[in-house]
């Protein structure tokens, strides 16, 4: 009798609120889509470049390139190396470093209730700079290019507590203490980190592309060497997307709604700092992926974490795949920076945004 | 159903104390009402209630058990607490934040069940909302968000409500809904019920028994009738009344005269 009353209870429910009998769809449907989107960008971007490659070829080349395929086409070795051995890892990078931008932007955002958080606002990609170049710049007598990634997250926790310990007024850590401190930090660290390329003059050319942002020299070793830590950071923010739910209610109503607010705090901290380091170890700083990507999906898809951050992730591979290709075919054969791109076709974007819904975004 | 005990406890911010040596119980079907001046206390004690702020001195138990044993999660499956001007995301609709009263039931996977929407629309109905369901909260009046708020509190299904001013943001017609609420919720259920409140003559119609604070201390304790006389709220507020009782239920109505223990302008 009991059960019969409550099922008819829900029944009306998913009647009523046909927003929560929907939300699945919509987030099976959404996350899908952009995955979808983001494969078709990432083999179109291997067909442009220096060489156009057809299509063709190019599905050809990587099919053959799957365990237990035993097939080969009329596609020259160079044809290859520059498929597999240049663009592929090329644009997995740019797709790796623009999830974790994305993630980091939108947890940051979340966890300091901040619109403003951003990676490189608050000085941790200014800290994981530092500590990347230290490692390039200082001869490693052990762990070699292993340490570049761990030296970068040092850099980039010591950043960001600096800045949490100097913004923190009390208990709280109001909006624009934060920003202020994020940015005197983020450019004092910058300027250690140019002064350390200036005096070291034989690797000064590869480290100022690397500083303001660059996939020319990614590598299968590099994505290797940061996919498992970026893997890691994303499944640990993903499990705590409820928890940051509750947490943009003020901290008193997250602790008695049952969340530990100072230890989701600190996971969910150690975790954006740990991609964010990932994301600059190798390719340097790039800007406004973490800003507008989560805000672009905020305003599309509204504030839910659960639909957020995935969407995040899979949107800021979209969004550096298509900054990193136009990068290498616009002025080709030169570069231009992909943080120079990012920061021209995101910042208008953003403001249009704004504009046009001209309501609280956050 | 669940039983507080306070036991002798000190609160304070710093070095000035608000509680000083506080002990009372909250029964299961109890409606407390704590009312006294601004700063005597009451939010203070509430916060330390829910663990929020820590206690100085003295032990908080819940069912026996000390307060600080309990982990977050299991602590809100049983005390559930409407906070004063709560913050509410202004992007959030209302149905986004009602659900946010199911987190202590869900664990790091869990998604919500038809049975937590279940709770979650029922809570609405009680609070009378389910037509704001898709409304974001920036669009909402004062009251509205005090009532989404209420609907939380209710979906985290717990033992003790703690309360304060739950009647603040809301018309006459809305804050006797709401009191009606929570006492059928009280008697219904046994739910132990602790409301700071300023309204004495809401106090008396609704509390079983009432709580008067002054200075972190309790002036005065018992039910309305001993409560809610002129000696008391002259020695507390330092106000001058004439107290009637209801013609309806005979429960005491206060009718205030003046100051007569402040400067005059």
């Amino acid at each position: 009798m009991i059960n019969n009353h409550n099922e008819s209870v829900a029944h009306k429910t998913a009647r009523e609120l046909p927003a929560y009998s929907s939300r699945r769809f919509l987030r099976v449907i959404s996350i899908s889509g952009l995955i979808l989107t983001s494969i078709v960008i990432s083999a179109l971007a291997l067909t442009v470049g220096s060489v156009e490659i057809p299509f063709n070829t190019v599905w050809q080349i990587l099919i053959s390139h799957l365990p237990f395929v035993n097939f080969r086409g009329d596609w020259s070795p160079t044809t290859d190396m520059i498929i597999t051995g240049i663009r592929l890892p090329r644009i997995l990078m740019a797709g790796a470093v623009g999830t974790a931008l994305g993630v980091a932007g939108a947890t940051y955002q979340g966890l300091f209730r901040n619109p403003l958080a951003d990676p490189y606002l608050i000085g941790v990609a200014q800290g994981a700079a530092l500590g990347a170049v230290v490692g390039f710049v200082l001869p490693l007598t052990f762990g070699g290019v292993y340490l570049i990634p761990i030296l970068a997250f040092l850099g980039a926790v010591a950043a960001v507590s600096f800045v949490y310990l100097i913004a923190r007024v009390g208990k709280t850590l109001p909006m624009t203490t934060l920003i202020l401190a994020g940015v005197a930090i983020g450019s004092v660290l910058m300027s250690i980190t140019t002064y350390l390329t200036m005096i070291s003059p034989d690797k000064v050319h590869g480290i100022l592309s690397w500083l303001m942002g660059s996939f020319s020299i990614s590598s299968w070793d590099q994505l290797k060497l940061i996919s498992p830590y970026i893997a890691i950071g994303l499944g640990v923010i993903f499990l705590y997307a409820r928890p940051l739910n509750v947490m943009q209610l003020d901290e008193e109503q997250a602790q008695q709604l049952g969340i530990n607010v100072e230890r989701t705090k600190i996971i969910l901290m150690a975790s954006a700092t740990l991609i964010t380091a990932m994301a600059v170890c190798f390719v340097g700083i790039i800007g406004f992926v973490g800003i507008i990507v989560p805000h672009t999906v905020r305003l599309i898809w509204g504030p839910d974490h659960r639909l957020l951050l995935p969407l995040s992730a899979i949107a800021g591979a979209i969004l550096l795949i298509l900054a990193d290709t136009a990068s290498r075919t616009m002025m080709a054969p030169s570069e231009i920076s992909v943080g120079v791109i990012t920061a021209f076709l995101g910042a208008p974007f953003f403001l249009f945004l704004l504009r046009r819904k001209k309501k609280a975004v956050f | 159903m669940a039983r507080l005990e306070i036991q002798n406890i000190t609160l304070d911010y710093g070095r000035y104390p608000v509680i000083e040596g506080l002990s009372f119980q909250l029964c299961p079907g109890e409606l407390i009402g704590l009312v006294g001046p601004n700063g005597c206390g009451k939010t203070s004690l509430i916060k330390s209630l829910s663990r929020v702020l820590p206690t100085r001195s003295g032990q908080i138990l819940l069912d026996g058990k000390e307060l600080s044993r309990f982990s977050r999660n299991e602590l809100a499956r049983i005390v559930g607490v409407l906070p004063q001007n709560p913050y509410l995301p202004e992007t959030f609709t209302v149905s986004e934040v009602v659900i946010l009263g199911r987190n202590p039931y869900l664990g790091l996977l869990g998604g919500e069940s038809a049975k937590d929407m279940a709770i979650v629309w029922k809570a609405m109905e009680r609070t009378g909302i389910t037509h704001l369901a898709k409304r974001r909260i920036g669009e909402l009046s004062g009251g509205e968000k005090q009532r989404v708020t209420i609907a939380r509190v209710l979906t985290q299904e717990p033992q003790v409500i703690l309360l304060d001013e739950p009647t603040a943001n809301l018309d006459i017609c809305h804050q006797l809904d709401i009191m009606d609420l929570i006492t059928h919720l009280c008697r219904e259920k046994s739910i132990s019920v602790l409301i700071a409140i300023h309204d004495l003559n809401i106090a008396s119609q609704y509390c079983t028994r009432i709580m008067m604070l002054k200075n972190g201390q309790i002036h005065a304790e018992g039910t309305p009738e001993r409560v809610v006389t002129p000696e008391n709220v002259r020695e507390v507020f330092g106000t001058s009344s004439t107290i009637y009782p209801h013609p309806e239920n005979n429960l005491p109505m206060v009718f205030m005269n003046g100051n007569h223990c402040r400067q005059k302008y």
